[in-house]
């Protein structure tokens, strides 16, 4: 099976739409959606629609601080843009958008996977997997072998063996990655509509279960007209010039 | 739970596990079959004992992760690869042929068989950096000669792909390796750097030319170091009968700095089949190892050294370009604009090293008359010629090389000449485009549509047709 993981998207709709296509095209038979889907980006009602639609029945989406936060209007702990961008998403959604973002599990288990946003050993505090020792408070924190979150908008691969600690390695884009059985592996996936490790494009992440294999995954999109649209929606200039240098 | 034990006569997956063939430091190796391949399989399992070491763990697991990746000759053919939670195990094609270690036990060999050696293991060296994988661990009983002729690897445990996490790296804080082949900086615990595989290939000559191990067989960590600040025995001091080609390019192998040794496996084949274009320094003509003074000075040095960074890995690096020129006379308009386009890219691309070839044209009928209407050898005349083409380049002696081929067919030579030696790119000039070329096919179209690497087809007008044109108008 071939499973795609879709993470901070933050109502970027060109940003995903490219990467939809993409992994269309590697013939994904699974969506995963690790959350973040609003916020910072002026699409939030077309974002929530496309993932409601591509999540289907057996729905595979986490809940991101972004998505909490939009779904009460209140942001809490988050800087002047984000919280600008989160009064506005709330605004622009209608109470069954809210409602749906509200009620999205924090965590999902799925055979040997755990989806989560952010470090997932108290996923509601949200907090970054940013190094060695994040990435195995992670992974002690499940029995799952596979963990998949984002929440910090670069990609990173951590591995760790019985009664080690975690390590970190950089993934090269499009190159798998075999994900050896012996060892626990987290999967921190790129951002789908703001990367944030200066390469502007769209990153997601796709899992060849069968074969045991995880690629990071670069898509280039439109991002004149995503800027365009943030600038014309009144939103922080800074949030639509960020996505022209992935910063 | 984990079951790595495996006897005789068990079938796992379909294979049939048959007689037990070796037993070395991180495997068990047995004769297998599988209905649906034709021939013996190599099973290969990781030898698991009492408080095992973690080591061939993760080295097996290496194995596993890059070993399926690889393709060619050069590496055994993966049938498959078992679940390593439950049942770890690696099938693989039983390659016919030996490992070099008989041959190493022969030593010392003829200079000119360790050179041929030398071209076959870097060839396959060739291959597997190609495909961004370190080999960490060249010596003799790694390597096995196929009975078709290629070198060809057999063991990955140490092997580290750029693109895939370095599961020993970042694991342990020794150094890994076999002690008389690990490279300085694998002493250093630097792992990304693919010219320790030149290192140890530079031993494994040394040791076939002389007989004798280059750094002896360091049994401590403290003795491993020792190749950081004391230079081997020159290999000529050994035995005379070795060309100072031979122990020049031994010697560079061997270089401390890796930035001192060849750059590239291509490069060190090269050397290996072009004797006449390796450049002699005084590396050559050693004939004792450093004095004591210097040797202690280079300790303090080594012990005053801040840990390794690790080495950007540079894969496009230390190239090799081949120019073909035509000295015909009526066409010097040509090869004039062959030399400005090599300037351009000997301009745009950073450690190139040139290898500038000219076809001497033989009949298929007549005898070949080595001397021209003036007596003078026609060889030598064009060498002559070669170099003066060549040297508004400026180039240094070690960055090119000249090279005058007999063949009956250019493009052949050209060809032949190109694929033997790795080069990386070709540039040649095209004439012009007559109706007498479109039936008779030209060497640059040929050249163009048969070689192994990317080719530059330089085009010029004759400055003769111009005239003819203006004055036809």
């Amino acid at each position: 099976m071939r499973i795609a993981f879709i993470s901070d998207i933050h109502a970027n709709r060109e940003a995903l739409d490219a990467c939809i296509a993409h992994a269309r095209r590697q013939g994904v038979d699974r969506w995963v959606f690790l959350g973040d889907l609003v916020g910072y980006g002026a699409d939030p009602v077309y974002v929530v629609d496309k993932v409601r639609e591509l999540a289907g029945d057996e729905s595979f989406v986490v809940k991101g601080n972004h998505d909490a936060a939009a779904a009460s209007g209140v942001a809490d702990h988050m800087n002047e843009y984000a919280t600008a961008a989160i009064t506005w998403t709330y605004d622009e959604l209608d109470e069954d958008a809210r409602d749906y973002l509200r009620t999205l599990p924090m965590a999902i288990e799925d055979e040997d996977r755990l989806y989560v946003h952010a470090e997932a050993n108290r996923p509601d505090d949200w907090r970054y997997v940013t190094d060695g020792s994040s990435a195995e408070r992670s992974l002690r924190a499940t029995e799952k072998r596979l963990t998949f979150c984002g929440h910090i908008h670069v990609p990173q691969l951590y591995h760790m063996a019985p009664q080690k600690p975690a390590i970190g390695f950089k993934p090269q884009n499009g190159a798998p990655v075999p994900l050896v059985a012996s060892r626990k592996w987290l999967m921190v996936q790129g951002a789908v509509g703001q990367p944030r490790d200066r390469n502007p494009a769209a990153a997601y992440g796709l899992l060849d279960s069968k074969r045991n294999e995880m690629s990071y995954l670069r898509v280039p999109y439109d991002i004149e007209s995503a800027a365009r649209k943030i600038h014309a929606a009144g939103l922080p200039q800074l949030l639509a010039a960020r996505l022209f240098i992935g910063r | 739970m984990n079951r790595m034990e495996v006897t005789p006569g068990e079938t796992i997956d379909g294979y049939l596990v048959g007689e037990q063939l070796h037993v070395g430091g991180m495997a068990i190796i047995f004769r297998a079959s599988h209905p649906d391949i034709p021939g013996p399989v190599l099973f290969k399992v990781p030898k698991i004992q009492d408080g095992e070491d973690p080591t061939v763990i993760v080295g097996f697991e290496m194995e596993m992760m890059i070993l399926p990746r690889l393709s060619g000759v050069h590496v055994p053919k993966v049938y498959s690869v078992g679940d390593y939670a439950s049942r770890p195990y690696i099938a693989m094609e039983f390659v016919q042929g030996d490992t070099l270690y008989p041959t190493f036990e022969r030593s010392p060999l003829p200079p000119m068989e360790v050179a041929a050696i030398g071209v076959k293991v870097a060839t396959a060296l060739i291959e597997l950096h190609k495909q961004k994988v370190i080999h960490h661990d060249i010596k003799p009983s790694n390597i096995m000669i196929r009975d078709t002729g290629e070198a060809c690897f057999i063991d990955f445990g140490l092997s580290r792909h750029r693109e895939m996490p370095d599961l020993l790296e970042a694991e342990f804080r020794l150094p890994m390796g076999t002690a008389p082949y690990i490279s300085p900086e694998q002493v250093r615990q630097n792992r990304a750097d693919p010219r320790s595989d030149i290192f140890s290939l530079g031993v494994l000559l040394y040791h076939l030319a002389t007989g004798e191990r280059p750094f002896g067989l360091p049994r401590s960590q403290q003795a491993l170091k020792t190749r950081l600040w004391r230079d081997p025995i020159p290999p000529r001091k050994i035995r005379k009968d070795i060309p100072p080609f031979l122990q020049e390019i031994i010697l560079r192998c061997l270089e401390v700095d890796p930035a001192k040794r060849f750059q590239t496996p291509a490069r060190l084949a090269f050397a290996l089949q072009n004797p006449d274009a390796v450049l002699l320094t005084e590396r050559a003509e050693r004939m004792n190892r450093d004095g004591i003074i210097t040797a202690l000075r280079r300790w303090l040095r080594v012990r005053a050294l801040p840990p390794p960074e690790p080495q950007a890995y540079a894969p496009n690096s230390g190239s090799i370009v081949l120019v073909a020129v035509n000295l015909d006379e009526d066409l010097e308009y040509l090869a004039e604009a062959v030399r400005v386009h090599t300037e351009r890219v000997l301009g745009s691309s950073g450690d190139v090293r040139l290898a500038c070839v000219n076809v001497l044209k033989l009949s298929a009928v007549f005898v070949h008359d080595p001397f021209d209407a003036e007596g003078r050898n026609i060889h030598v005349q064009r060498l002559v010629e070669l170099k003066d083409w060549a040297r508004p380049l400026g180039l240094a002696t070690d960055k090119i090389s000249f090279h005058v081929l007999e063949h009956m067919d250019p493009a052949e030579a050209i060809l032949e000449f190109a694929s033997k030696n790795h080069a990386d790119q070709i540039v040649v000039g095209a004439k012009g485009r007559s109706q007498m070329r479109r039936f008779l096919g030209s060497v640059s179209s040929e050249v163009a549509a048969r070689a192994p690497c990317s080719v530059t087809l330089v085009r010029a007008t004759d400055p003769r047709s111009i005239k003819q044109e203006a004055s036809a108008g």
